[in-house]
């Protein structure tokens, strides 16, 4: 085998890869962040101030008193800038309606939603892979067909109506668990299970696309011929090769599981990034807005880091110098 | 597909039990399954060693710790205390501070603070570090800039606390009820100013704030007043309105605020949860140019008013029939609602000849000036209470009816007062609160001063209404003078219609089996947790 220098380690490249494109996102998201903020409709002071005080108490005095306080005439050129310069110093400012800093309050949002995401995922692969598993193996079998009703029902079903529905009648009519909230015990469950239903029926689906494909592979029916039994020739052998697939696939959702959590956030209150992201357009928290927006671009970019990674250790193709 | 044992003995050793022989992986699948279940299964319902705390869940968040922003949060939750209390109809109480005089001249007014009152911190409540939470208080923008305060002077050997104003202020001891100007120890600042921590003097004391969203309290040992029946209370903020009725009618909640008027319907109709109600001092109005040519006559204002059916409003879109407006002032502001005021009613008939008589004729598409221009107007209005657009679209229908053509524009707060500043509003749709201050006539007089309010008149001001609230203000009535000058400015209000009232509000609270002895504070300013006892 022929030694890999420094150029040709796929790892290496990888990881090159993907650090020029942290540092480009972070540009980009950061820029283009801060004009769309800018964009907003309505005056941006009057908006801060309604945030901080009530609309009730807010007159064109207030507002005043807000831009002065804040700098909000400041020319836009200058400003951006001036954000240029903060996020190179990783400088995330501090919220315009709270007064905390923003890197706290987003660290401390992100938390609870990586968690939410987690449980999620769980419930998500721990549903989802053995069913299409199964009805891979046993393509037309009646388990195969009754994931694809069940999947088909559940992706159609939006996040809000089952948010409800479960609401309704695993907290409300069972007294199982609480309705919403972020710190009674078990609280994280149903919105997980929320979640976790609608990733089950796409990744079921997807497992049993690719267990399928494993199945009639000539590889399978080699080790089939080579003496092992079903069982084993899937565990050794069929797993791994219809891993990638379904690793890429949950990569992909893990990261709408972050970003896209918004609607269940709100309806469970859970206090989550999707939830404060919200309230920050809303009350025009701009330092918010763009510390939410970079960090959430920043993880996206993470979760495909790892996602290569996994896939890189797992397709011994991939390291073989790109001969795919 | 039975395993072949001596290929399995190179992969799995095998563990000689009693039962037989199990393999790892058995093993390892059986703890995996073991631990599902355990994080999965639902978690032991609330155990009853001490009983769980009061949970109230509303809809207003907690933007950080400064009084200005975030005061209300506190002193609902009876955390901190303000200088002044009130009575439901506005008249004062003592609050932090027991007895209170004004100078014969009034512009000194003299508070003494409660003898036994202490902070949570063990130090004692003194007249520095009221003053100093009084001072703080008056930053703009600021409630308390109303009055105008020349210097605060406290003596802390006596502990009282007095005032000095440049003109006589009746409304003073009202604004000093207002929520911004708690007191906190000076524990509870940092060196920068900023408030760090929330160490009032009230009953509770906080033992969680975690903002945006949850505040759990205790029984403060220290209180000098009786001790409350419920030991420990947690407040958490849900902002969907749907989700604080689910979380009522589970039990999560004993008290749910802010439900949608479908929500109640449906708990109504389920009979599982009472419902408590108070109407609040808020109404919407439509606030009006009366600086446009279209708008100046009060003929046309009259014949908007005339065409709104308000009945048909409360009932379809508000749920609750009693809602329908017949002047500004609900009836819940007992001093300022006059029962014998000719009520606001729904008159096509009327409208269409006030509008004949004010020149427009009806043409092919609506109603023409002389000279052939249409009547067309922009409402503007915002989503910051759900009902609004909903509102502001009955009343585009209701007007069209009329002839009156009306864009509805749905944006931001903010629009209302930039409108008002720069001339370009014309009609605007809003929710405005009298009693922000247990005391109306601050709010009315910022909005119906000669130069008209950012919430109220525009381009309209009324003589006899300005000098009505000038002497409520700065006169110092007697009450059988109080009540003949709000008389006339609930009647100037009523006739000159610079805003037009469509509907009241009522704070509708869905309450849970626990607890007994809710009273509803219609000034929102107090959960009146002191009041309430577990039923036993």
């Amino acid at each position: 085998m022929k030694p890999t220098t420094l150029s040709h380690s796929p790892w290496l490249r990888l990881l090159l890869r993907r650090l020029f494109q942290l540092v480009a996102l972070a540009l980009l998201v950061g820029t283009v962040c801060f004009f769309m903020a800018r964009a907003l409709p309505g005056d941006m002071a009057t908006r801060i101030a309604a945030g901080r005080y009530g609309y009730d108490l807010v007159s064109n005095a207030a507002a005043d008193a807000v831009r002065a306080e804040l700098g909000l005439d400041r020319p836009v050129g200058l400003a951006l800038l001036h954000w240029w310069g903060d996020i190179a110093r990783f400088h995330l400012g501090v919220s315009l309606v709270t007064g905390a800093a923003v890197w706290a309050e987003i660290a401390h949002a992100l938390g609870r939603t990586l968690l939410l995401s987690a449980v999620a995922l769980a419930i998500g692969a721990g549903l989802g892979l053995p069913l299409g598993i199964w009805s891979g193996l046993h393509a037309g079998g009646w388990v195969d067909r009754v994931v694809l009703v069940m999947a088909v029902a559940l992706r159609a079903l939006p996040s809000f109506l089952l948010a409800v529905l479960l609401m309704v009648g695993v907290a409300v009519r069972l007294g199982a668990l609480p309705v919403a909230g972020g710190d009674a015990a078990g609280s994280v469950l149903l919105p997980a299970l929320t979640l976790g239903l609608g990733l089950a029926a796409g990744l079921a689906r997807v497992t049993r696309g690719a267990l399928h494909e494993v199945a009639r592979s000539p590889s399978y029916e080699f080790a089939r011929t080579k003496g092992l039994s079903d069982r084993q020739a899937l565990v050794h052998h069929g797993l791994r090769q219809a891993a990638v697939p379904v690793v890429t696939y949950l990569g992909l959702q893990a990261v709408f599981l972050i970003e896209g959590a918004l609607v269940v956030e709100t309806l469970f209150a859970w206090p989550g990034i999707g939830h404060e992201l919200v309230h920050a357009v809303f009350g025009r928290d701009v330092p918010m807005i763009q510390g939410a927006a970079l960090c959430m671009g920043l993880l996206f970019v993470l979760f495909n880091l790892g996602v290569d990674a996994i896939c890189l250790a797992l397709d011994p193709r991939r390291r073989a110098g790109g001969a795919r | 597909m039975d395993d072949h044992i001596d290929h399995i003995d190179h992969i799995a050793p095998i563990v000689p039990t009693a039962a037989g022989p199990v393999t790892r992986r058995a093993a390892l699948g059986l703890s995996l399954a073991a631990a599902g279940a355990a994080v999965l299964a639902p978690p032991p319902s609330r155990a009853q060693a001490a009983r769980a705390p009061l949970r109230i869940v509303g809809p207003w968040e907690i933007a950080g710790l400064a009084p200005a922003s975030s005061g209300h949060v506190f002193t609902r939750l009876q955390i901190a205390e303000t200088l002044m209390d009130a009575h439901d109809d506005g008249t004062p109480l003592p609050g932090l501070a027991a007895r209170w005089r004004v100078s014969d001249d009034g512009l000194a007014w003299r508070f003494e603070l409660r003898p036994g009152a202490r902070f949570h911190d063990g130090t004692a409540v003194t007249a520095d570090a009221v003053a100093r939470c009084l001072r703080a208080a008056r930053t703009p923008p600021a409630l308390l800039s109303q009055a105008p305060i020349v210097a605060i002077e406290p003596d802390d050997g006596a502990g009282i606390v007095t005032i000095r104003l440049a003109t006589p202020h009746d409304g003073l001891p009202s604004l000093l009820a207002h929520s911004s100007t708690l007191v906190l120890a000076p524990s509870s600042y940092a060196a920068d100013g900023g408030v760090r921590a929330i160490v009032g003097s009230g009953p509770y004391r906080a033992v969680v704030v975690e903002p945006p969203q949850r505040v759990a309290t205790v029984v403060f040992e220290g209180w000098d007043g009786p001790r409350p029946a419920i030991e420990r209370v947690e407040y958490l903020c849900a902002s969907r309105p749907e989700t604080r009725a689910l979380m009522a009618e589970s039990g999560q909640a004993d008290l749910a605020y802010g439900l949608d008027p479908v929500s109640l319907a449906r708990l109504r109709r389920r009979g599982r949860v009472r419902i408590a109600a108070v109407t609040l001092p808020r109404t919407v109005i439509v606030k009006v140019n009366a600086g446009l040519k279209q708008l100046a006559d009060v003929r046309v204002r009259r014949a908007l008013s005339l065409s709104i059916d308000r009945a048909g409003i409360a009932r379809a879109l508000l749920r609750d029939p009693d809602l329908a407006a017949t002047q500004l002032f609900p009836p819940t502001l007992a001093g300022w609602h006059y029962p014998a005021l000719a009520p606001l009613t729904h008159d096509p008939a009327a409208a269409a000849r006030l509008l004949t008589e004010a020149g427009w004729h009806a043409g092919a598409d609506g109603l023409l000036d002389p000279n052939g221009q249409p009547l067309r107007l922009a409402l503007r209005t915002f989503v910051d209470r759900p009902e609004l657009p909903v509102i502001a679209t009955a009343l585009q229908a209701q007007w069209r009816e009329a002839g009156i053509a009306v864009r509805v524009a749905i944006g931001n707060s903010g629009d209302v007062p930039i409108g008002h500043r720069d001339g370009s509003l014309q009609l605007a749709l809003a929710a405005r609160n009298y009693a922000t201050v247990p005391d109306p006539t601050g709010t009315l007089a910022q909005d119906f001063g000669p130069k008209g309010g950012d919430w109220g008149a525009m381009g309209w001001h009324d003589d006899g209404l300005t000098r009505a609230l000038d002497e409520l203000r700065r006169g110092r009535p007697t009450p059988e003078r109080a009540a003949v000058l709000r008389e006339r400015v609930a009647a100037a209000l009523q006739e000159g219609l610079p805003v037009i009232p469509v509907a009241w509000y009522r704070q509708q609270v869905a309450l849970g089996d626990r607890i007994d002895g809710v009273s509803l504070d219609p000034l929102e300013r107090s959960y009146r947790l002191t009041r309430m006892r577990w039923r036993a």
